[in-house]
């Protein structure tokens, strides 16, 4: 089991320094001069070349790339020509936020997704089965700011069940004191659970728009992997000598079944990653999604360079963990025997 | 647990007739083959009609709508009806005219997409599985270092760096779509190239690369066509999401994920056909490809 962790740690480190300089690729080697970019449509040759200078554009590409090596690898990300301030520390702020918001939306969707993706499986060919496949379907070709604008116009604008896309809190609100950065975890700490529920209701729209269509991918892995575990000669024995229904589909079936679901709900949570940004614009939520999406908006290439970074950073932690889940779930993989499955 | 690729035809074969076989193919009148299609698949069928319906759109329909850059200053915000079926957005543009001009430009950049990432990734994948050692170790890991971003993200940064235009947006997602045909052509091909014929075309004196890309390649694909109807689906989202943030193609332009990020701001204060409807279509497009896409790959991998 530890050389396992050891090797997959290892491996997972070379693929940061390739996310790194991938990065580094596609913003200063490309075509298209990111002094010009980032300097705007109309700026004078004297200012881009003034920016050329500031950011080292101008250095030759070896040596821009030693720079920046040494200072992402310091945990330094730059400068937002934005706001000024430190990348890294901006970024930081902003990521419990988005944390909380993935949390809640993955949990709806695996509370969606696993429970319909078991009833389609156990009934198979059915109309049930039919049901749960057109729902899969829309959720995989469902555009997150559509959805999010339905949710907005009926529940908001129409039935005022959740407020507007404001914001983590209403307007005036003091958040609470951080413990953990998720305001409803932090309020039910400091005992005020008003704010709490507030928090809630702020985070519904978002939760329900990233969780319905996040639920399709977990609908989909779930009801395969069940029927594939149904479908086995040991499901076939335990049927056989009349173990109960239910015990066999949750005991033999199931757990047989969370393999694979595992690796859905981590590849759903590296979609959330990138999708975040479109539904943090969307609701004004202020998280690195929307942080990137300031910076997208007056080519602040220094600071969407850094929530690059840190996506990538986090989708290859994601990974291990989800690895290590997978080795702890299946004894195969923690003993060291080889899986073929 | 192989992809079901079965067709209501094929098991009527000429040669499972003779003498030897035992098996006598069912006969399959043409009133059969049709209900047990739509019975089968029906979502392919509705899929290929929603698909056949946008693309006559695209073609001709620009052709019968009224210019969509003409704005109306006194004819702003009107809500849909007959003559507006869209309605008209705060500059009383025609809501329909500009979706009608869009379907063109979105259909047929989910295409060019699907199509340039499905030559390209099978290329290569073919190259890599066939060849192996070195170029295919390199091609892994680079594939590995792509899918360790979220693609949507890869896209996103990528268009932002090299400016904003349509082929450089086309090019951005194509790359991110690319390293999925690399694996699955690739894995297509080892498979494929421990068969029998293989060796049989060896024995015959081809080329390493004739073998590869006229005996090896055809058979390989069959996955990745699959693949590309997805992924034109995929694209359509990708490219709209990228406009919807103001990344890529930008207004005026006539594009569903511009539209919805003009009328976004609306919805707030209840004019919601200038945001919905374009993202309706967005929406009905992915869907279409969906469909189609999900049904070929055969119930059991959904």
């Amino acid at each position: 089991m530890l050389r396992y962790l050891g090797k997959r740690v290892l491996s997972s480190m070379a693929t940061v320094v390739g996310i790194v300089i991938i990065v580094f690729f596609i913003v200063r080697v490309l075509p298209g001069d990111a002094a010009i970019v980032r300097a705007g449509p109309y700026a004078t040759q004297e200012k881009i070349d003034e920016i050329r200078a500031q950011y080292g554009f101008s250095d030759p590409l070896p040596v821009q790339f030693k720079d920046y090596m040494s200072s992402v690898f310091t945990g330094d990300l730059g400068t937002s020509i934005r706001t000024g301030g430190n990348v890294t520390t901006e970024l930081v702020d902003r990521l419990p936020a988005s944390l909380e918001l993935a949390f809640y939306a993955v949990i709806l969707a695996a509370l969606i997704g696993i429970p319909i993706g078991i009833l389609a499986a156990a009934r198979k060919g059915t109309w049930i089965d039919g049901a749960s496949r057109v729902f899969a379907v829309l959720g995989s070709s469902m555009a997150l700011f559509w959805l999010g604008l339905l949710l907005i116009y009926f529940l908001f604008f129409r039935l005022r069940w959740f407020p507007g896309p404001i914001d983590r809190l209403a307007i005036g609100t003091k958040p609470p004191g951080t413990i953990t950065g998720f305001y409803t975890i932090d309020a039910a700490l400091h005992g005020d659970f008003g704010l709490m529920w507030e928090a809630f209701r702020y985070l519904a729209l978002p939760v329900l728009t990233l969780g319905l269509v996040l639920a399709a991918p977990i609908l989909k892995m779930v009801r395969a992997s069940m029927i594939d575990a149904l479908e086995s000669e040991h499901v076939r024995t335990a049927r056989a000598l009349g173990v109960p229904y239910l015990q066999v589909l949750f005991r033999d079936g199931f757990r047989n079944a969370l393999l694979p679901v595992t690796t859905a709900i981590g590849i759903v949570f590296g979609y959330m990653l990138g999708g975040n940004i479109i539904v943090e614009f969307l609701f004004a939520w202020p998280g690195v999604g929307r942080y990137a999406y300031s910076a997208i908006q007056v080519n602040d290439l220094e600071a969407l360079q850094g929530f690059v970074i840190v996506v990538g950073v986090l989708y290859v932690a994601l990974n291990v963990v989800i690895d290590l889940v997978y080795a702890w779930i299946d004894p195969r993989i923690r003993l060291g025997h080889k899986v073929d499955a | 647990m192989s992809p079901d690729y079965s067709f209501p035809l094929a098991p009527a074969s000429t040669e499972s007739g003779g003498a030897g076989g035992g098996f006598v193919a069912p006969e399959w009148s043409s009133e059969t083959v049709q209900l047990s299609l739509w019975r089968r698949k029906p979502l392919l069928i509705v899929g290929l009609v929603i698909m056949s319906l946008f693309v006559l759109v695209a073609v001709i329909g620009p052709f019968l709508v009224s210019d969509p850059r003409v704005t109306n200053p006194t004819n702003f915000y009107k809500s849909p009806s007959g003559s507006l079926l869209f309605g008209t957005d705060k500059f009383g543009r025609d809501v329909f005219a500009r979706a009608v001009h869009a379907a063109r430009l979105d259909i047929s950049i989910g295409i060019i997409i699907a199509v340039l990432s499905m030559v390209i990734g099978s290329t290569i994948g073919v190259i890599s599985g066939y060849f192996g050692g070195l170029v295919d170790e390199i091609m892994m890991r680079l594939t590995d270092m792509v899918l360790a971003f979220p693609g949507f993200v890869l896209a996103l940064v990528l268009v932002a760096s090299v400016g904003n235009s349509v082929p450089n947006v086309v090019l951005a997602v194509t790359v991110a779509y690319i390293p999925y045909f690399i694996r699955l052509t690739r894995a297509q091909v080892l498979a494929e190239r421990e068969l029998e014929y293989v060796d049989g075309a060896r024995l015959a004196g081809n080329s390493p690369w004739r073998i590869a890309f006229r005996h090896v390649m055809p058979n390989s694909l069959g996955p990745s066509f699959v693949q590309a109807a997805l992924v034109a689906g995929w694209a359509i989202l990708t490219v709209a999401g990228l406009a919807f943030l103001g990344v890529g193609i930008r207004p005026p332009t006539s594009e569903w994920g511009v539209m919805v990020a003009e009328g976004a701001p609306d919805i707030i204060t209840g004019k919601w056909w200038t945001a919905l409807f374009p993202g309706g279509m967005i929406v009905l497009a992915a869907m279409a490809f969906q469909f189609i896409g999900d049904e070929l790959r055969g119930e059991e991998l959904m």
